[in-house]
C-alpha cells in the first residue's frame, strides 16, 4: 500500500492545485487502482483543498469512474441504439444471470466485473460485447460461454 | 521560417513511391471497427504469410473507409496495378488472397470490391463505384481508409495542411467571412451558423479566449467522429489550427470521450507530429500566431454534449449546464469568450479554405450547403459510415446507399435520443436541418438507425426515455422528474400494465418536458415518444388495448413454444436452457414449460443456428396465441 500512495503522491504532484485538476485526476487514480477508492477521495480533496463531497459529488456524477473494486477482466455489454435493437439487452441479462452479478458489481472469484456502456460506436457490428480491450461483434447469448472462456 | 513546401515536396515523394512501389503495399483497415471485425487476427495471418512466402512487402494499417459491412478489409498494391480493394477478408481469406495475388498474380473475382485507379482496371470496378459509394460525395472523410492516420506525411502528400497555409496568408476576418459565405453550419445537431459564432467571439473584447473541439460524441448509435479522428486526424487538427487563428485564440482543447481509446492515441500522435514540423505551437510555419492544444479525457456524461456543461466538466465541476445568454462565445470556459465546435464542423473547414466558398456550396440545398457523414445503422443490409450532400432525401440514403432493410422497413431514427423515429411514408423528406424538424426529429449529429418490423416502436421509446433519465443531470425538475415518469409510463404500456389514458397523459408530459427544461438535453427529450405517438400511435394501441407486441419484442407480452411438427428433438435447445424449462428425450419433439421460461431467447437462437433443428421454436404474442 504505501509505495502506490508514494506513487500516487507523485501524479498528484504533477497537476497543479486547481478545480480543473480535479477529472484528470480522478482518471489516473482510477487508471492506477482500477476503482475510485474512499482513500483517493480523500487524497484528492486535501490535494486540492477542496471538500470531499465534492470530489465525490463531481466523481459519482460521470459514469466513466466505479467505486468497488474491478475484477481481473472486465466485460462491457454495449446498449447503444443499434446494439439494443439486435438484443443488447438480453445479452446484458444472460451476464447477470450466469455470474450471478449486477451492472458495477464483480464476481465473488475477483474474476469478472460486469458493465453496462452506452455506445462503443462499433454500430455496424452490433451487438457488441467488449471484454477487457477485445471488442467482440455481432454476439448472441449462444456465443457468450464460449466468450468468456477465453478469459480464465 | 516556413518549411512548409520543402515538408509538401519530400511528403508527396514519399506517397508516390508508395502509390508506386515496387514491393508489394498492404494496406489494412484497422480502426476499432476493423479491430472489432477480427482486423488484428488478419494483421497476424499477413505477416505471417509474407514471411513464409519469403515475399517482401510494406504493410500499412489504415483507418475506416466507411463501408463498415465488408470488414475487415485489405488493400493490396502490386504488380504495377491500381490498389485493389476485397472485403470481408477473414483469417482464411486473408492467406488465400495473397497468395493468389501476389505469387500467381490473379485477384480473387469473389472477395475483390474495386480498384483505386483512375483507370479501368481489368474487369474490377472502381471502388468509388458501388452501390454504397457511388452517390456519395466524400469531402470530409476523403482520407479515410485510404491513407495512414499514424504518419503526418501522408496527409500532407494528399493537400494536407495546404488549407491552413493559405490561411496564415489572409487576414483573421477574411477567415470568418469565407467561412459565413460558405454557409458552413454546426454539424453537432443544432446547425447554428459556424461564421456566426466565431464572429461574435472574435469581436468579444479579452486577454484570453478558447477554442474547444467537441468530440464527446454521446449518442448511441453514432460514430462519425470516433471514425474521423481514427482513420485522419490531422483533418480536425488543420481544421482546428485554423478556427483559432481565424478567433484569435492562443489556447485550444478536444475534450473527447474516453471511451475512444484509439482515437486518444491517433490524436496525441498526431500533435507530437505536428510539432515537429511546426504547424502547432510558437509561431506555426513562421507567423507570428501560435497555439497550444490540449486533450481532456471526458468522463462520460451525455448532458456535457450541451455547450455549458462541456465548459463545466473541464472546468472540473459536474457537466451541468445553465441557462444562457451569455453564450460561450461571449462568456465560457473560465468566463472568457469560447467557441465550441463539433469534429466534422471543424474537419470541413480546411476543405472551404483551400477551395473556396462558391466550391463548397455547389454541394447541398439551397441554407444547407455542402455534406453531412452520417452513421448508418441498425437493420440495415450495408451498414456504415457514409457522407452525402445536404437534401439527399432518406429513402435515396437508406435504400440506393444502404441496400434497404432484409424485412419490411418500419421507421428510421435521427438525432439520437433528442431525436425521432421517421415512417415510411415520410421517406421522400429531403435531409436538411429544417425539414427534420418539421416532422419532428433533428439533424443530430448523424446517427441513423433503421428499424424494421422486428422493432417494436414501444420498446425503443421506451430505450430512449431510459437512457435519457438516466443521463439527465438532475438539476432542473421537468427533465428530472419527467423523464423518469415518462420511462415509467413506458415500461407499463411493454408490460401490459397499462390504463387506457396513458398514450394521452404520456404525450402531455413529453410537451411539458419539452417546453420547460432548462437545457437541450431535456427540451429534446420529448421527440421520441412524440413521433412515435403520431407516426405509430395504431402500435401504441395494440400494446394497451390487445396486450400484443406485433414485433414480438416486449417480452411481458410474448410467450415461447415449440411447434411439434417441426420439432426434430435434438436437445440442443434444452442443452443451452438455463432454468431447465425445456424439456423432453431425444428424437422426440420437446416440451416448454411457460411458468420456468425466462425468455432469454438462448433456445430460439440455437433452434436457428443449428439446422437440424428446424426453426421449430417460435414467438408469439396477444392477439395470435
Amino acid at each position: 500500500m504505501q509505495t502506490t500512495n508514494i506513487e500516487f503522491e507523485k501524479i498528484l504532484h504533477s497537476y497543479p492545485v486547481e478545480v480543473g485538476s480535479l477529472i484528470p485526476l480522478l482518471q489516473k487514480a482510477q487508471a492506477k487502482l482500477g476503482y475510485i477508492s474512499i482513500e483517493t477521495v480523500e487524497e484528492i480533496a486535501a490535494y486540492l483543498n477542496i471538500t470531499e463531497s465534492m470530489v465525490f459529488g463531481v466523481a459519482s456524477f460521470y459514469s466513466q469512474f466505479r467505486f468497488t473494486e474491478p475484477g481481473k477482466h472486465s466485460i462491457s455489454v454495449c446498449l447503444g441504439t443499434a446494439c439494443h435493437v439486435s438484443g443488447g439487452e438480453t445479452l446484458l441479462e444472460s451476464f447477470e444471470r450466469d455470474l450471478d452479478v449486477k451492472p458495477g458489481e464483480c464476481t465473488h472469484d475477483k474474476k469478472y466485473d460486469l458493465n453496462r456502456v452506452a455506445c462503443l460506436g462499433c454500430c455496424a457490428l452490433a451487438p457488441v460485447v467488449k471484454v477487457d480491450n477485445d471488442i467482440h461483434s455481432k454476439v448472441n447469448v449462444i456465443k457468450l460461454n464460449e466468450i468468456l472462456s477465453k478469459y480464465e | 521560417m516556413n518549411n512548409f513546401p520543402k515538408l509538401q515536396k519530400k511528403s508527396k515523394a514519399e506517397w508516390d513511391s508508395l502509390v508506386h512501389s515496387k514491393e508489394p503495399v498492404i494496406h489494412l483497415g484497422m480502426a476499432s471497427c476493423g479491430k472489432a471485425a477480427g482486423a488484428d487476427k488478419v494483421k497476424t495471418v499477413v505477416l505471417n504469410t509474407l514471411k513464409q512466402n519469403k515475399i517482401k512487402a510494406k504493410v500499412v494499417e489504415v483507418g475506416c473507409i466507411g463501408t463498415c459491412y465488408l470488414e475487415p478489409i485489405m488493400d493490396i498494391t502490386a504488380h504495377g496495378n491500381p490498389r485493389l480493394s476485397f472485403g470481408n477478408v477473414d483469417e482464411k481469406w486473408a492467406e488465400i488472397i495473397l497468395r493468389k495475388y501476389l505469387i500467381e498474380k490473379e485477384h480473387n473475382r469473389n472477395k475483390v470490391l474495386g480498384h483505386f485507379g483512375t483507370i479501368p482496371f481489368n474487369g474490377v470496378p472502381s471502388f468509388y463505384e458501388q452501390p454504397m459509394l457511388k452517390d456519395q460525395v466524400r469531402i470530409v472523410t476523403k482520407n479515410c481508409g485510404i491513407i495512414d492516420p499514424s504518419d503526418i506525411k501522408q496527409y500532407i502528400a494528399n493537400e494536407g495542411y495546404v488549407g491552413l497555409s493559405k490561411a496564415l496568408e489572409m487576414k483573421p476576418g477574411e477567415i470568418i467571412e469565407l467561412i459565413k459565405n460558405a454557409g458552413l453550419r454546426g454539424r453537432g445537431g443544432a446547425g447554428f451558423p459556424t461564421g456566426i459564432k466565431w464572429r461574435t467571439c472574435h469581436d468579444t473584447k479579452s486577454g484570453e479566449k478558447y477554442l474547444i473541439c467537441n468530440a464527446d460524441e454521446g449518442d448511441p448509435g453514432a460514430f462519425m467522429n470516433r471514425l474521423l479522428i481514427e482513420s485522419d486526424p490531422h483533418a480536425l487538427l488543420e481544421g482546428m489550427v485554423i478556427a483559432a487563428y481565424a478567433i484569435g485564440v492562443t489556447e485550444a482543447i478536444i475534450y473527447i470521450r474516453a471511451e475512444y481509446p484509439l482515437a486518444i492515441v491517433r490524436l496525441n500522435n498526431a500533435i507530437e507530429q505536428m510539432k515537429e514540423y511546426n504547424l502547432i505551437g510558437n509561431n506555426i510555419l513562421g507567423s507570428k500566431f501560435s497555439l497550444h492544444l490540449k486533450l481532456k479525457e471526458g468522463a462520460g456524461a451525455f448532458v456535457c454534449g450541451e455547450e455549458t456543461s462541456l465548459i463545466h466538466s473541464i472546468e472540473g465541476k459536474r457537466g451541468m449546464p445553465r441557462t444562457r445568454p451569455p453564450f460561450p462565445a461571449v462568456s465560457g470556459l473560465y468566463g472568457k469568450p469560447t467557441v465550441i465546435n463539433n469534429v466534422e464542423t471543424l474537419g470541413t473547414v480546411a476543405h472551404i479554405v483551400r477551395n473556396g466558398a462558391d466550391w463548397y456550396k455547389q454541394f447541398g440545398v439551397d441554407g444547407n450547403f455542402g455534406t453531412k457523414t452520417f452513421s448508418l445503422v441498425g437493420k440495415i443490409r450495408r451498414s456504415g459510415l457514409i457522407e452525402v450532400p445536404l437534401g439527399t432525401t432518406l429513402r435515396k440514403i437508406i435504400f440506393d446507399i444502404g441496400g434497404g432493410t432484409q424485412k419490411e422497413f418500419k421507421a428510421v431514427q435521427t438525432g439520437g435520443p433528442s431525436g425521432g423515429c421517421i415512417p415510411k411514408e415520410l421517406l421522400d423528406t429531403p435531409v436538411t436541418y429544417e425539414t427534420l424538424a418539421k416532422v419532428g426529429s433533428i439533424m443530430g449529429s448523424g446517427g441513423l438507425i433503421v428499424m424494421d418490423s422486428d422493432t417494436c416502436i414501444v420498446d425503443l421509446a421506451k430505450y430512449f426515455l431510459d437512457f435519457i433519465q438516466k443521463e439527465s443531470c438532475g438539476k432542473c425538475t421537468p427533465c428530472r422528474v419527467g423523464t423518469r415518469h415518462m420511462f415509467e409510463i413506458l415500461e407499463k404500456i411493454c408490460n401490459g400494465q397499462a390504463e387506457p389514458d396513458y398514450l394521452d397523459k404520456l404525450e402531455s408530459l413529453a410537451n411539458l418536458v419539452k417546453t420547460t427544461s432548462l437545457c437541450g438535453l431535456g427540451q429534446t427529450a420529448g421527440n421520441p415518444v412524440l413521433t412515435t405517438l403520431r407516426y405509430f400511435r395504431p402500435e401504441y394501441i395494440e400494446h394497451v388495448d390487445g396486450y400484443y407486441c406485433p414485433a414480438l419484442v416486449c417480452r411481458s407480452l410474448i410467450e415461447y413454444e415449440v411447434i411439434k411438427g417441426r420439432c426434430t428433438g435434438c436437445q440442443r435447445c434444452v442443452s443451452v436452457c438455463p432454468t431447465g424449462a425445456i424439456s423432453g428425450p431425444r428424437s422426440e419433439p420437446h416440451n416448454l414449460d411457460t411458468n420456468k421460461c425466462i425468455k432469454c431467447r438462448a433456445c430460439y437462437e440455437i433452434c436457428r443456428f443449428d439446422a437440424i433443428a428446424g426453426n421449430a421454436i417460435v414467438i408469439t404474442s396477444g392477439k395470435e396465441a
